[in-house]
């Protein structure tokens, strides 16, 4: 087999001490395999928003409760994060500042947990609302899978805050790097389920 | 804070009188003294493992050996074993279920309603998540890495934190006979008998944890299995010419990446449902137990093939070496299996055909599942060629390759019948689909995980099984299976609904009894290969293989000593064809030193899986009995072991060159000092793994 080559964003091929090349590839490829286990999980969640759209059952429907400036402002918020999280990965396989994979990363988890911070409030008015999740199948189906998209967001920013303890206490180390650009994918991974969310739960909400 | 209220603090929900020792005391009947009989089994047996591992000093060991090491072929074997303990406690249960209705026809039999419903519950949830998937699990760990040249699994954390997790739901389903009662809810745990409303209790809480802890253990299994098999074959080894259990395993694998979370999503929704009043699949407020249903067998089909297909692989294997001829029609074994793979999303509606959809989709999906009939027809011939003009050798693998074959295509038939809506109607529910089930399990999972079982332990062990006791066990399973589930055919039609504790036909007794002789003999059966494994192990040395191929095989797995190094290979393998070992056998290229040896680094051991595992069931022991401090302690000693993990940088520990060089030298000395055996002196003290060549 001729020697695999590593065309991924974040890294650069050969210079690895510890980890061999083929590691490196295999340890990324793997957390695709994963990413694909966890859009089943979204795609199960959407199936059941969707058969349960019509299941209000006297609570406050979609049209009701969804707002849809929050959610276009949150949704703007999250595609910056992708973007400045790309330009930590460019930073990281090109020249390799620290400065700049840092600070962007820290742009990131301000973006992020800003966004959590609309998503909560916005929860927080749907409850006071009385919109509730054990109102109605619909509102069940809401708060199983917007929250686990946001839990999903949370679990990003310790990410983060891991990678970045780990960037000052190794630097740029060949496992740092992977980690950064697993956690990547899985960062953009919550984009796209997010412009599904956008799309299907609010756009359509509203619309309806 | 009151006592009761520090009590509810402390132990959640947690009463004296979940004690099934103390309802045992204060109700006196005989059903309470079976399930705390049960009980203190379990926990005697917990004393006993203690004392035993302390008086031996094997503490350290079991540590340091054991739990913390991430060598496949150590996962795999502990993987094993915890299948065999678990299958022990659900065929005792299978044999208790199948007394009751033996002798509660018109009269109580022996345990309660409630205590009965607890049994089919927790032999169906343990055959299927504790005992089949951890078996399959094990043979793939210990053997594909092997098959493929590689030195370990893509990622060895991963999976000692797979079994660790699984072990931990294993562990939650023993603790659920000492303290509180498990769900009367059956294996599929349908809602919305099992929500709150009904089953307030714990039963169908530890139902769910111990489940979604197997569930997540065996969804990280397949991507680690699925990606080592992608990225690690050795050169050359392309897809094609890998041996056939790697396909059966790379299928299983895919599948349980993809079936395994509906199964997650529909018990976690079934958990918002019971702990936080969520209206998924309640009978009001729009709650809908269809999408239950949906989501279980979107899973449950699937699950069933990935139980299946690691048997197919490993028949294959075994015929193959046992009648020493190349497998007949490879590539259309591997269409086959892919066949399989995809099919088995395409026919989970079969499970509900009597639940309200229109006749046209359960039509359609009848024929979906007839469908599937057609490669697993091919698979079958496939073998019964492999066998033709072979130099057959009934070995114990092989006997049980053997009853596969027919009892398999018997238990493919009434799928047949099953598979058509009308049919179904009559018979759904009742015993005919247990004993068509059953038809399709323990052929075409449990013969095989015991095939296999008997055909690598060499490998792993470094001696042969006795074949006699081998034999007698082969005789136990098979005539036990025949007793006992063919009168279930017969009720069934008759019928006998399913899950039933009373039986009120009096005319169903002799098939009954018939029945529960043939569970009896199935328990001879697992009793026969525990006296197996325990005179083998003490004849084990005249029954030495170390040159380590006893059964002249073709794949890499017999390239290597047996039991093999740590690290599989001296020098990774080079590999031009199919069957890469036989080619070599042939050509006078087995049993040669390599060129030159190198370093070899191999992962260093690790507490992060145990710690895992103990966490994960410490948090879902909380969430049972509604410890809230408990859950949330475990939940954050776990996610902190892996946080601190990713700080650790020394992973690896090097093995010298020197050292390779030196092992791998003794070895061909081995080799070169051992006579050849003749394929009938295969079952003998002559065969010493040095396996004479045939064409
Ligand atoms: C080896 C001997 C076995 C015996 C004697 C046995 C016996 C039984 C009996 C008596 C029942 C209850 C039937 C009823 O509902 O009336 C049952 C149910 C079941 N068994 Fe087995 N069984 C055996 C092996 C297995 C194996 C190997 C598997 C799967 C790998 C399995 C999976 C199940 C399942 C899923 C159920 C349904 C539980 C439910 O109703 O929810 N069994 N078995
Ligand atoms: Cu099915």
């Amino acid at each position: 087999m001729t020697d695999p080559q590593l065309r991924h964003v974040g890294l650069k091929v050969g210079g690895f001490e510890a980890i061999d090349v083929e590691e490196a590839e295999t340890g990324i490829f793997g957390f695709w395999v994963f990413l694909m286990s966890d859009a089943i999980l979204f795609a199960l969640l959407f199936a059941v928003y969707g058969t349960q759209l019509a299941a209000t059952a006297g609570a406050p429907g979609p049209a009701a409760e969804f707002k849809i400036d929050s959610a276009f402002w949150e949704t703007m918020v999250l595609l910056l994060s992708s973007f400045t999280y790309g330009m930590s990965s460019f930073a990281m396989k090109y020249g390799g500042q620290l400065r700049w994979v840092v600070g962007m990363l820290l742009v990131t988890l301000v973006l992020g947990l800003t966004f959590l911070g609309m998503e909560a409030n916005d929860f927080a008015v749907m409850i006071h609302d009385g919109a509730t999740p054990d109102r109605s199948g619909f509102l069940s189906a809401f708060f199983a899978l917007v929250p686990t998209h946001g839990l999903h967001v949370v679990a990003g920013c310790s990410w983060i805050v891991v990678m970045l303890v780990q960037v000052a206490a190794f630097g740029l180390d060949d496992r740092v790097k992977i980690n950064l650009l697993r956690l990547g994918l899985f960062w953009h991974f919550l984009d796209v389920i997010w412009i599904a969310i956008f799309s299907v739960v609010y756009l359509q909400g509203v619309m309806r | 804070m009151t006592g009761s209220e520090i009590w509810t603090t402390l132990l959640g929900r947690f009463e004296w009188s979940d004690l099934p020792f103390v309802r045992a005391w204060e109700k006196g009947t005989l059903s309470e003294a079976i399930g705390a009989g049960a009980g203190g089994v379990v926990v005697v047996g917990a004393v006993l493992l203690v004392a035993l591992l302390t008086y031996k000093r094997w503490w350290k060991p079991l540590w340091s050996d054991w739990l913390t090491s991430l060598d496949h072929k150590k996962i795999g074997i502990m993987y094993i074993v915890l299948a065999f303990v678990m299958l022990s406690r659900a065929l005792i249960e299978a044999v208790l279920m199948r007394t009751q209705q033996a002798v509660a026809i018109g009269a109580p039999g022996l345990v309660g309603p409630n205590h009965f419903a607890q049994l089919f519950s927790t032999h169906g949830s343990i055959m299927v998540f504790f005992m089949a998937m951890p078996f399959l699990t094990g043979l793939i760990n210990y053997v594909v890495p092997l098959q493929i040249g590689a030195r370990d699994v893509a990622f060895p954390l991963l999976n000692s934190i797979s079994l660790m997790l699984t072990a931990g739901g294993a562990g939650l389903m023993m603790v659920s006979l000492a303290i509180g009662e498990f769900s009367t809810g059956g294996w599929s745990g349908y809602p919305p008998y099992t929500e709150a409303a009904y089953q307030p209790g714990v039963g169908p809480d530890y139902w769910i944890w111990a489940i979604t802890l197997s569930s997540i253990g065996s969804t990280l299994v397949g991507m680690n299995i699925a990606v080592t098999i992608f990225k690690k074959r050795c050169p050359g080894l392309k897809l094609m010419r890998m041996p056939l259990f790697c396909w059966t395993s790379l299928c299983t694998s895919i599948l349980m990446i993809f079936a395994m979370p509906p199964l997650t999503v529909a018990t976690l929704m079934l958990a918002l449902d019971r702990y936080l009043g969520y209206h998924f699949f309640t009978n009001d407020l729009g709650g809908n137990m269809m999408i239950y249903i949906d989501l279980f067998w979107l899973f449950g089909h699937p699950e069933v093939y990935i139980l299946i297909l690691p048997a197919f692989g490993v028949y294959s294997e075994v015929i193959s070496a046992f009648s020493s001829k190349e497998l007949y029609g490879y590539v259309s074994l591997v269409i086959a299996t892919m066949a399989i793979a995809v099919l088995s999303f395409t026919v989970w509606l079969h499970h509900f055909f009597t639940m309200g959809q229109s006749a046209d989709i359960n039509a359609v999906f009848g024929i979906a599942t007839m469908t599937i009939g057609i490669p697993t027809g091919v698979k079958v011939y496939d073998w019964i060629w492999t066998m033709f003009r072979g130099e057959v050798r009934l070995t114990p693998p092989m006997l049980f390759s053997l009853a596969f074959i027919v009892t398999f295509v018997l238990g493919g038939f009434t799928g047949i019948l099953l598979a058509m809506p009308p049919v179904d109607f009559v018979v759904h529910n009742t015993v005919f689909l247990v004993a068509h089930f059953h038809n399709m399990l323990i052929p075409g999972l449990l013969y095989g995980m015991i095939a296999g079982y008997q055909y690598w332990f060499p490998k792993a062990f470094g001696f042969r099984l006795n074949e006699r006791w081998g034999t007698v066990s082969f005789v136990c399973w098979v005539s036990g299976f025949y007793l006992a589930f063919m009168p279930l055919y017969v009720l069934g039609l008759a019928g006998l609904a399913r899950r039933t504790q009373e039986i009120l036909e009096p005319d169903f007794r002799p098939w009954l009894l018939v029945a529960l002789l043939g569970a009896f003999l199935l328990l001879a059966g697992l009793a026969t290969l525990f006296v197996q494994l325990y005179v083998s192990v003490r004849q084990r040395d005249q029954h030495r293989v170390p040159v380590g191929d006893p059964w002249g095989a073709r794949s890499l797995e017999w390239s290597v000593a047996a039991p093999p190094p740590e690290y599989n290979f001296a020098t990774i393998p080079h590999v031009g064809r199919r069957d890469p070992w036989h080619w070599r056998k042939a050509n006078g290229g087995a049993y040669k030193p390599a060129d030159h040896y190198r370093d070899i680094a191999m992962p260093r051991n690790s507490m992060v899986g145990p710690v895992v595992g103990l966490s994960g069931a410490v948090c879902a022991f909380g969430l049972v009995w509604h410890i809230w401090w408990m859950a949330a302690f475990g939940l954050a000693v776990l996610w902190a072991a892996v946080i601190a993990r990713s700080f650790v940088r020394r992973t690896k520990r090097v093995i010298g060159a020197r050292e390779v060089e030196a092992t791998d030298r003794a070895w061909l000395a081995t080799a070169a000092a051992q006579q050849v055996h003749p394929r009938e002196l295969e079952t003998t003290s002559a065969n010493a793994g040095l396996a004479e060549l045939h064409a």
